[in-house]
């Protein structure tokens, strides 16, 4: 049983890191990749490490991987916002089909 | 049971295989950097599976490890993307 439930959580976060290996190569703008494959490649780390829970139980790797997930859930946003802030100031431009560009007004 | 997870071992491998594609034919340096980001993240779901394959436990401190060196080396490199020095 828990098996069964620990190979549908690593499937569903393999599905969730399929979509955004997709989005880092189809999206056509550097702030569109950093944005859709920096949230679905965490949320489907962070399943698989949820699956590794399930399978082991509260043995020490379960411990190892329910530590594990605070320190990726949180280390990879916050990394993700800091890149995400000096690529703006590194001077890249946003795509063509950009409409809107509030950080411009927010750093004067 | 195994068998299923040797295919998925095997996809996030070629996921990560992917990543390494922006890495190398990123057209500008945030682009490269946003590649290895993901790259450490996805290198920590491979350690989570190996261990579930093996039984072993000592492969996710591997992971842990990667995670933590992951995240001091990206906030680096925003640092460095801003123009300011590491001290300021």
């Amino acid at each position: 049983m828990n098996n069964m439930i620990s190979l549908i959580l690593i499937t569903i976060g393999i599905v969730f890191n399929l979509l955004g290996c997709i989005g880092i190569i189809r999206l056509p703008d550097t702030y569109n990749r950093l944005q859709a494959a920096t949230k679905a490649v965490t949320l489907g780390c962070c399943s698989i490490l949820l699956g590794v829970i399930f399978h082991f139980g509260l043995s020490d790797a379960g411990t190892k991987a329910l530590i594990a997930i605070p320190i990726l859930f949180f280390g990879s946003t916050v990394a993700a916002h800091a890149l995400i802030r000096g690529t703006y100031h590194f001077g890249i431009k946003l795509g063509a089909k950009s409409v809107k560009d509030d950080y411009k007004d927010a750093i004067k | 049971m195994s068998n299923w997870l040797n295919i998925m071992l095997y996809v996030q491998i070629g996921l990560s295989i992917i990543c390494l594609y922006r890495i190398i034919r990123g057209p500008t340096i945030p682009d490269r950097m946003v590649g290895v980001d993901i790259f450490g993240i996805l290198v920590v779901g491979v350690c989570a599976i190996i261990s579930i394959q093996t039984e072993r436990s000592f492969i996710l401190d591997i992971g842990i490890a990667w995670i933590i060196l992951s995240f001091i080396g990206t906030l680096t490199l925003a640092k460095y993307l801003t123009g300011k020095k590491l001290n300021e």
